[in-house]
């Protein structure tokens, strides 16, 4: 009987073992989104209620211009991030893939800023993009007199020095991605390419960076992800600032939520954020099982 | 000068270009931090500091105010490091354990299981805060650090149970079908034979794990009140608090004492740093 008894245990062992994790996870993830959705869909203000009240949240937050003014924010913000990030990362990828001397240095240097809070790197930012005395000062200083870079201030730039410290952030980690995908090329492939008399520019254009397709899809994800999440670099930089002119989705709902006393309209946002990231990793990360099992 | 020559001289020239991006603010911050008030006002951005002058780093350290509450950034620098150390163990323990049974003892839905847990290192954050801070409310651990460790467990799991999972799954499965045909049972093949295989996984977790809660903000802003606040919550307290007199050198010491333990472990264990950024976004 005991020993039947320990058999089924042992059985049951692994089950048992995940159990635990499994159910606070899974309270964690899907109970709290389905009660922030329920909050979504209250008449929350303060404190919690559970007034039922439609869609009307959802209706207030795409009424209200300073969501739209984040979703604006949110859409220069990604694209000029992704795009410069991708861009930048492959070029340095690229070159440092030319057997460079000190490769590991430079590799160290590109990707330091990773390691470090976007408090701390919005904080280092905020000061050099600084009007008064940061890079605007330098270059007057330099004999430039009339040099004017008040972008952190400007509520129409502002956005744009959100992108620059965001860019020097992750561009070494991109990098560092490209930079594993093009060491995982098979020399033979550009060596015969090389035969034929195909230049270096032709090779990396035709073969190299078609064949990092894996590599660039991933990236693509990560900063995607990045971007719609992103909120402790705006909080840094800009506080969202002047006025709302920075605000991001993650921002704002910060903002609502915490501050303007308006959780209903806070959990609208964020469950719109919800099902942005889920329109974009779900059929990732069912491809990815999917390939995983075969 | 011949063409290939020059080719080298023009990579190298565009590297060192981007490497001078990428560390001028860092320069900045140490040198800012190491000059004086006059000097950062008079001077300009790229000026070497006229002498070792750590003054700013002590006022940052423990005398500098956020908002009424003038005791620098010691405390709060003394609570990120009572809230990382549980919240990186906890997590990553559980994240092994996950990983073992998902990599090594599947069952009918396990998949399925890690598929569901997966999808928690993704999702905005956002969504979980509301509700996280009732439930942590109804549990007296609202503005706690425990609170926060709780919070950053929870969240951690995700990515440490996928971190070991794939470290596990390249784990030969003989080895596993040997120690069960030797009478060894689930427990024992983990602490036995599993588990000493799992330095480097071990190494990756922890760094990456630290790094994560470490520089954490969204939790540290909206979990913790008082006197439980993380060093990235004082930091940016500090920097926008609004005096007459901004203390641009007190507030670069300030970010150089929140970036240093992380700093310090890109140094040293750089290499595991760059295992776990690409373990996370090459998943699989």
């Amino acid at each position: 009987m005991s020993s039947a008894f320990a058999t089924r245990l042992a059985r049951w062992m692994p089950r048992l073992a995940v159990a635990p994790g499994f159910a606070l996870s899974f309270a964690f993830i899907y109970g709290l989104i389905a009660w922030n959705g329920v909050l979504s869909f209250s008449a929350s203000r303060l404190l919690p209620n559970y007034e039922f009240v439609g869609l009307a949240q959802y209706v207030a937050l795409f009424e209200s211009e300073r969501w739209h003014v984040a979703l604006v924010n949110l859409g220069i913000f990604s694209f000029l991030f992704i795009g410069v990030g991708l861009a930048l990362g492959l070029f340095l990828a690229i070159l440092l893939d030319q057997k460079i001397r000190a490769e590991g240095a430079l590799r160290t240097i590109y990707l330091y800023p990773m390691a470090l809070s976007f408090i701390v790197t919005g904080t280092a930012w905020k000061w050099i993009l600084n009007p008064g005395l940061g890079l605007e000062h330098l270059v007057r200083g330099w004999g430039f007199e009339s040099f004017s870079f008040d972008w952190l201030v400007n509520p129409d730039r502002a956005i744009y020095t959100v992108v620059i410290a965001g860019v020097w952030q992750s561009a070494g980690f991109v990098m560092a991605l490209f930079l594993a995908g093009l060491r995982g090329i098979d020399d033979a492939i550009l060596k015969a390419a090389q035969i034929d008399g195909a230049t270096l520019p032709r090779i990396y254009w035709r073969i190299v960076i078609p064949s990092l397709r894996p590599v660039f899809f991933s990236t693509l994800l990560v900063l995607a992800h990045i971007s719609i999440k992103s909120f402790d670099l705006v909080m840094a930089l800009t506080a969202g600032g002047p006025g709302f002119a920075t605000d991001m989705p993650a921002t704002f709902m910060y903002a609502m939520s915490f501050s303007r006393g308006q959780i209903g309209l806070g959990a609208a946002s964020a469950t719109i954020m919800l099902c942005t990231v889920a329109a974009i990793v779900v059929p990732y990360l069912y491809s990815e099982l999917r390939g995983a099992r075969r | 000068m011949n063409s290939r020559h020059f080719h080298r001289l023009a990579i190298w020239s565009v590297l060192l270009l981007f490497a001078v991006f990428f560390l001028v603010p860092l320069y900045v911050m140490v040198s800012t931090s190491l000059k004086d008030m006059a000097q950062v006002r008079d001077g300009s951005l790229l000026d070497l500091p006229h002498g070792l002058d750590f003054g700013a780093w002590r006022k940052a350290w423990s005398e500098a105010c956020t908002g009424t509450d003038c005791g620098g950034l010691k405390p709060f620098f003394v609570n990120s490091l009572l809230m990382v150390i549980p919240a990186v163990l906890i997590s990553t323990a559980l994240g092994a354990i996950n990983g073992y049974v998902f990599a090594k003892w599947r069952f009918k839905g396990s998949e399925l299981m890690f598929g569901l847990m997966l999808f928690g290192a993704f999702m905005p954050l956002q969504v979980v805060l509301l509700p996280m801070s009732q439930v942590l409310g109804w549990f007296n651990l609202a503005d706690s650090i425990w609170g926060l460790v709780i919070v950053h467990v929870l969240v951690g799991l995700a990515t440490t149970t996928l971190f070991f999972r794939n470290y596990y799954v390249g784990l030969p499965d003989e080895l596993i079908r040997a120690a069960m045909l030797d009478g060894a049972g689930f427990w024992r093949i983990f602490w036995r034979i599993v588990l000493p295989l799992s330095t480097p996984i071990l190494v990756v977790t922890l760094i990456w794990q630290f790094t994560a809660i470490w520089n954490d903000f969204l939790f540290g802003v909206v979990f913790s009140a008082g006197d439980a606040k993380p060093v990235t919550v004082g930091l940016n307290n500090m920097a926008n608090t609004s005096s007459s007199v901004k203390e641009y050198n007190v507030d670069m010491a300030a970010a150089m004492i929140a970036a240093l333990p992380t700093l310090l472990i890109y140094v040293l264990a750089g290499k595991y740093f760059v295992r776990g950024l690409t373990a996370g976004a090459v998943k699989g």
